[in-house]
């Protein structure tokens, strides 16, 4: 890919739009379409484009397998401790109201944030780990092989 | 256009040309569900659908052979199967009601108890996802945990058989 240089200044201005485009899905999920899930997708989708663009090696680099593998556990705990606060503190599981007992609305709100990006971090370590298993196996392809 | 699509990659040998036609074929999708107002779900078609399973695709395809070995004589018994199939499917949907009728079950039970108690319990402007992180939290956790074992299950699988190769190679070259 050393001579594409069109498709090496487009992806390098295009992964940081990507990347501020998947926070805005996750964090503005609650007013309009998207979550975690989506916004997991499209941030693996930066980590990807850079990889197929810039070589795995540069992408293992930014974002390390062994880093990819901690996240993906890493949003299942936070989407379960969400579960075990509300337990302890004496709510049902999974209930947000638990984290702000005064007003259980605003407690909803900043649930549904959290377990939001719990999902989004476990999406994005899965994709972007998938790929790398993926790629990892692939022998360098010239252009021309397609 | 979908349907278009569907038998392109039904047509087509070449294998590289299949995985972008079915990328097309949910971008397609992706826009059927944004003219039915599902837009949630048509983001998630376009990003996984259209995005990564097209290149997890290609992934594979480096990995294996790029044309489809070509059968040499039809078979009766899977068409055959393929269409019952599609006509039950098609007889299923004659029993649906209208498409946006008021009258049916999905407007008439939960539906409408939900767009009553999301803005006074939970106060979020999507009710898509009021209802799955707060209402249907324990689907929603369940599916996290669900993606997190599928990506356990191909780390295992694929870095496991990395390793085999790499003794292998080692072998090869302590015997010769």
């Amino acid at each position: 890919m050393r001579h594409h240089l069109i498709l090496r200044v487009i992806t390098k201005l295009l992964v940081g739009t990507i990347f501020l485009f998947a926070l805005y899905v996750q964090f503005h999920g609650d007013y309009s379409p998207g979550g975690g899930f989506q916004a997991g997708v499209i941030m693996a989708v930066g980590f990807i484009i850079y990889g197929l663009v810039f070589t795995l090696k540069k992408a293992k680099m930014v974002f390390p397998p062994w880093l990819v593998h901690k996240i993906v556990a890493l949003g299942v705990l936070i989407y379960a401790g969400t579960g075990v606060y509300s337990l302890l503190t004496g709510y049902t599981f999974l209930d947000y109201s638990a984290i702000d007992p005064h007003a259980p609305v605003h407690g909803q709100h900043l649930g549904i944030l959290i377990v939001e990006v719990g999902v989004g971090v476990t999406v994005t370590g899965v994709m972007v780990a998938i790929y790398y298993a993926f790629a990892a196996r692939a022998p360098n392809l010239r252009d021309q092989d397609w | 256009m979908l349907i278009v699509t569907a038998l392109s990659v039904v047509v087509t040998r070449s294998l590289f040309a299949i995985v972008t036609l079915s990328g097309v074929f949910s971008l397609l999708s992706a826009l059927l569900f944004v003219r039915m107002h599902a837009v949630d779900v048509a983001f998630t078609e376009a990003a996984v659908g259209a995005g990564i399973s097209t290149v997890l695709m290609l992934g594979t395809l480096a990995l294996t052979s790029r044309s489809e070995r070509s059968d040499k004589k039809p078979q009766i018994a899977p068409l055959f199967l393929v269409v019952l199939t599609g006509a039950l499917l098609i007889y299923g949907t004659l029993d649906m009601p209208d498409f946006g009728a008021p009258d049916t079950p999905a407007q008439t039970h939960v539906g409408p108890d939900y767009i009553e108690r999301i803005p006074k319990e939970i106060d979020v402007p999507n009710a898509v996802t009021a209802i799955l992180a707060s209402y249907r939290g324990y689907d929603t956790l369940g599916e996290t945990a669900v993606v997190f074992t599928a990506g356990i299950g191909v780390l295992l699988l694929m870095s496991g058989l990395a390793r085999r190769r790499k003794e292998d190679e080692e072998d090869e070259g302590g015997s010769s």
